[in-house]
């Protein structure tokens, strides 16, 4: 009970990040890195709900067998569009760029991040990228499907991929910006006392996603660039008639594509950790061993991309060694499952709404987990490939996994954010309504894929529709609990309860100053005598051997 | 197109139950382990709620027996997956030896198919119960995937190269063929039907279908028009260029040292970039035919040369000098270059 006490920070002064500066220019040239993170959840959110539109237009379409609602070029347009908008504009930068750039500093101590202005420039360059993808939707839209294949994509498609292409290519430099800004924070600028083992896993998920960053970016901007290239000058590098290959442009492709689905779930995993921690009041069950398989996931991460290729025709052999490195990244997966379960031992388990985001992420996340082991599997992949079940395991993951646990860190550092509470019971109910929706959204698509329903059919045989029925009903759920945090979190910026500097009375360095916080995060560089998740005395820890012996 | 058992495919081909059972083993072993999780993670979050809001619970340090036990005993189960799927994936892919061939040329956004007595038909597949059948694809445009659902089949058709699958259907019926990559605006509309019977009654189908050219004889009137053969000679015997009779399926020694076998993918490049891979003895004197005959034709030519049989086979004494470096067994993943 002491330390709790001792957690609390007075309130200190009116001022703060929000109120320090007015107007416009004040937010477009801010070098603050909590304010160029609400610059950036303000676009994401934008992209996001045009993402969701998309989504719910894929829904109603599929309500029927018959393609009676749009044309089939719209319907290919809709989908290319919902994944392009979602994976590059909303999921890839979600919590890294949002919940990253304003927590990254707070949480090692630091006034802001390294390079202050090339974080505002990254905003900007996003901004870039995003505008020119909505000029080539309003333009006329693209068509290729997310994944570009060739030689569809350079050759045969006539909309705007090039203008497309060139959206994501501006985008990418965004994303290598904010990595190599964390890393370079993450090395430097820890407040003293602040060591690598002390640092929040969610500092240690966010080093690993910045590695990615970094690493795999450049790679899809000289895919999407040379595909480019074919288009326009027609120079030979896919498609086979100009003397190229259209399976390397997969290989290149993938070679981005599966790393960057781990700079979605990673920093995901790394605000779940910080839940499950914070919110049962105990230390995380095997640190250190959650901390490397972070970066074990985003090593194992790039030597994955062929298990998209198992029915290419690519070598049996290569697809042998894919589908045994794939088993091999699941393991990191399993371990970070397992360790959060064991957190919970004799914990002390609060049911606040980020905590129930984080237990639906830990359910969704396995079972996103769970069906990769299907498509890991060679034989098993021959038949499920390109079926609804791939598009049902990836929204698993994408949603399930990187969206939970978005919304579960949205709500728990709402708070400090805002300087506001977001209506409690509002929030659970929403979670639990989101949850459900999900649910019923994509359980039936896995069942629909099994039973032989291929993606991206704009018309299917009729016995594959009580599948989309359930899917399209479950959306709608989605979709309605999607829209209660959108307007809770707007109205409690106005009208929500002022927020304490420690709501959820935790120990961690961002709470130990006022909400919202001072320009500067701390009024003095803070020492860090404990380590991460210290609720207790450590000399009270108790040994698992006893507990560990029973089990062995 | 449902089995007996509720939410399961139908199955119609020897390949069927192999991949079923991979997937119900996985099944099960997933659907153990994501209970076992939640019941495990509902008990904690039931037993260990917060009863008074100031409670603290004491620390605990983390384990590494255990957390080696729970690294290792996954990993080993999912070795048993892998190497199980893995097995079965080499037999979908590699085409037994005595298959019936059909050629199968995908196309915006339909399904050319002509087996090799001759027979033509478009989104419709026509094959006899108990007999392996082999395809062999390519398309004239995108990336396409022959997809029969019912077969646990499924192989992607890549422009500028042949690629390959077999089934021997267990069930006469009607079964959907899907295209299954995405290719376009009509994408959905790229459907058809594989059509299995009996024995007899498919010798009736092809009878009553008769009149038609094999793809052989088509190859051969090919190869007078197109002028092959002024070099290869009218029989494939040879002459300015190497000789084709009995070629199919030898090792050849090119002049830059390597031996390839002459298979499909060999042969098309062959025909399509003549000066890529030369065979020792002859100049690059060859034409190409990119761009001047279609895949159909290309496949006529294939079957043609493929028909270029020695009465005689003699396999163990090639043309060429024996070969030094034996090629791994070609499979449908092979790649052409």
């Amino acid at each position: 009970m002491k330390a709790i006490e001792a957690f609390e920070t007075p309130q200190p002064s009116k001022v703060n990040y929000i109120n320090a500066q007015y107007g416009l220019k004040s937010w477009l040239l801010t070098k603050d890195h909590k304010r160029i993170a609400l610059l950036y959840l303000g676009s994401i959110t934008f992209f996001f709900f045009i993402g969701g539109l998309y989504a719910m237009m894929i829904r109603l379409e599929l309500l029927t067998p018959q393609g009676d609602l749009f044309h089939s070029t719209t319907y290919n347009k809709v989908f290319t569009q919902h994944g392009i908008i979602m994976v590059f504009f909303f999921l890839i930068p979600s919590i890294p760029a949002t919940l990253g750039n304003f927590l990254v500093p707070m949480m090692i101590g630091a006034k802001d991040l390294a390079f202050p202005r090339i974080n505002l420039l990254s905003w900007y360059i996003y901004l870039a990228g995003g505008l020119i993808t909505i000029y080539a939707l309003l333009a006329g839209g693209v068509d290729t499907g997310w994944t570009f294949y060739t030689p569809f994509s350079t050759t045969f498609s006539n909309s705007y991929v090039v203008a497309a292409g060139l959206g994501i290519f501006v985008n990418g430099f965004s994303s290598i910006l904010t990595g190599l800004n964390f890393i370079v924070t993450i090395h430097t600028m820890r407040a003293p006392g602040m060591t690598w083992f002390r640092l929040p896993l969610f500092i240690w998920s966010h080093y690993a996603t910045s590695l990615v960053m970094i690493l795999g970016t450049p790679v899809i901007a000289i895919t999407v660039l040379l595909l480019a290239f074919e288009r326009v000058s027609r120079v030979g590098i896919f498609d086979p008639t100009l003397g190229g290959d259209p399976i390397l442009f997969q290989h290149l492709f993938w070679f981005y594509s599966h790393p960057a689905v781990y700079i979605m779930i990673l920093p995901s995993m790394g605000v779940v950790s910080e839940l499950i921690a914070n919110f049962s009041r105990k230390n995380i069950f095997g640190y250190k061993f959650v901390a490397f398989s972070s970066l074990a996931i985003a090593v194992f991460g790039f030597l994955v991309w062929g298990h998209h290729l198992f029915v290419t025709s690519q070598s049996v052999y290569a697809g042998m060694i894919f589908s045994f490195l794939s088993f091999a990244v699941a393991i990191p997966s399993a371990v970070k499952v397992f360790n959060w379960t064991a957190t919970l031992y004799r914990s002390s388990i609060s049911y606040d709404t980020p905590m129930l985001y984080a237990l639906g992420f830990i359910g969704l996340f396995t079972i996103g987990g769970m069906t990769g082991l299907f498509l890991a599997a060679l034989a098993v992949d021959v038949h499920l490939s390109d079926t609804y079940f791939v598009v049902a395991h990836f929204h698993y993951i994408m949603v399930g996994g990187a969206l939970m646990g978005y919304l579960g860190g949205l709500h728990y550092w709402w708070p400090k954010i805002s300087g506001r509470m977001y209506p409690e019971g509002w929030g659970r109910f929403s979670a639990l309504v989101i949850f459900v929706g999900f649910n019923l959204t994509f359980l039936p698509q896995f069942v629909a894929g099994f039973m032989g329903m291929p993606r991206r059919y704009h018309a299917y045989p009729p016995e594959f529709q009580v599948f989309n029925v359930l899917s399209s009903a479950g959306a709608s759920i989605l979709g309605f609990g999607m829209l209660i945090p959108a307007i809770y979190f707007v109205w409690s910026m106005r009208y929500g309860k002022h927020a304490e500097a420690n709501p959820w009375h935790l120990p961690g360095l961002e709470w130990r100053t006022q909400s919202p916080p001072l320009t500067e995060n701390f009024e003095t560089t803070p020492i860090v005598t404990w380590e991460a998740y210290e609720f207790a005395p450590p000399e009270e820890t108790e040994i698992v051997g006893k507990f560990a012996g029973e089990l062995v | 197109m449902q089995s007996w058992v509720p939410f399961v495919p139908e199955s119609a081909s020897t390949m069927s139950w192999k991949v079923d059972a991979v997937y119900f083993y996985l099944s099960g072993v997933t659907l153990f382990f994501t209970l076992l999780i939640s019941a495990v993670l509902i008990f904690f979050v039931l037993r260990y709620r917060r009863r008074t809001p100031y409670e603290i619970p004491r620390p605990v340090a983390g384990s590494h027996k255990l957390e080696t036990l729970w690294s290792v005993i996954p990993f080993i189960i999912s070795m048993t997956i892998f190497g199980w799927s893995a097995k079965v994936y080499f037999e979908q892919y590699n085409p037994p030896k005595n298959a019936m061939e059909v050629y199968v040329v995908g196309k915006q956004w339909m399904w050319k198919i002509q087996h090799s007595t001759g027979q033509r038909e478009i989104n419709e597949l026509h094959v006899p119960v108990g007999r392996k059948v082999k395809l062999i694809m390519t398309t004239e445009d995108v990336i396409h995937d022959f997809f029969v659902p019912a077969f646990r089949m499924k192989a992607d058709v890549v422009p500028g190269k042949y690629t390959t699958q077999w089934f021997e259907a267990t069930k006469t019926g009607r079964y959907h063929l899907f295209c299954a990559e995405y290719c376009g605006m009509n994408h959905s509309g790229m459907i058809g039907s594989v059509i299995v019977m009996e024995s007899r009654e498919f010798d009736n189908w092809l009878s009553g279908n008769a009149g038609n050219t094999t793809p052989a004889v088509a190859g051969q009137q090919l190869f007078q028009t197109l002028g092959c053969v002024s070099c290869h000679g009218a029989n494939g015997e040879g002459g300015r260029g190497p000789t084709l009779t009995g070629l199919f399926g030898r090792q050849t020694q090119l002049t830059d040292g390597q031996s390839i076998r002459a298979e499909e993918p060999y042969i098309r490049e062959s025909i399509l970039n003549p000066q890529a891979k030369l065979v020792v003895g002859f100049g690059p004197i060859m034409p190409t035919f990119q761009g001047q005959i279609s895949e159909d034709q290309l496949v006529q030519l294939l079957a043609f040369i493929k028909s270029l049989q020695i009465a005689n086979p003699q396999p163990a004494t090639p043309a060429s000098p024996p070969v030094s470096r034996p090629q791994p067994q070609p499979s449908a993943a092979a790649s052409p270059k």
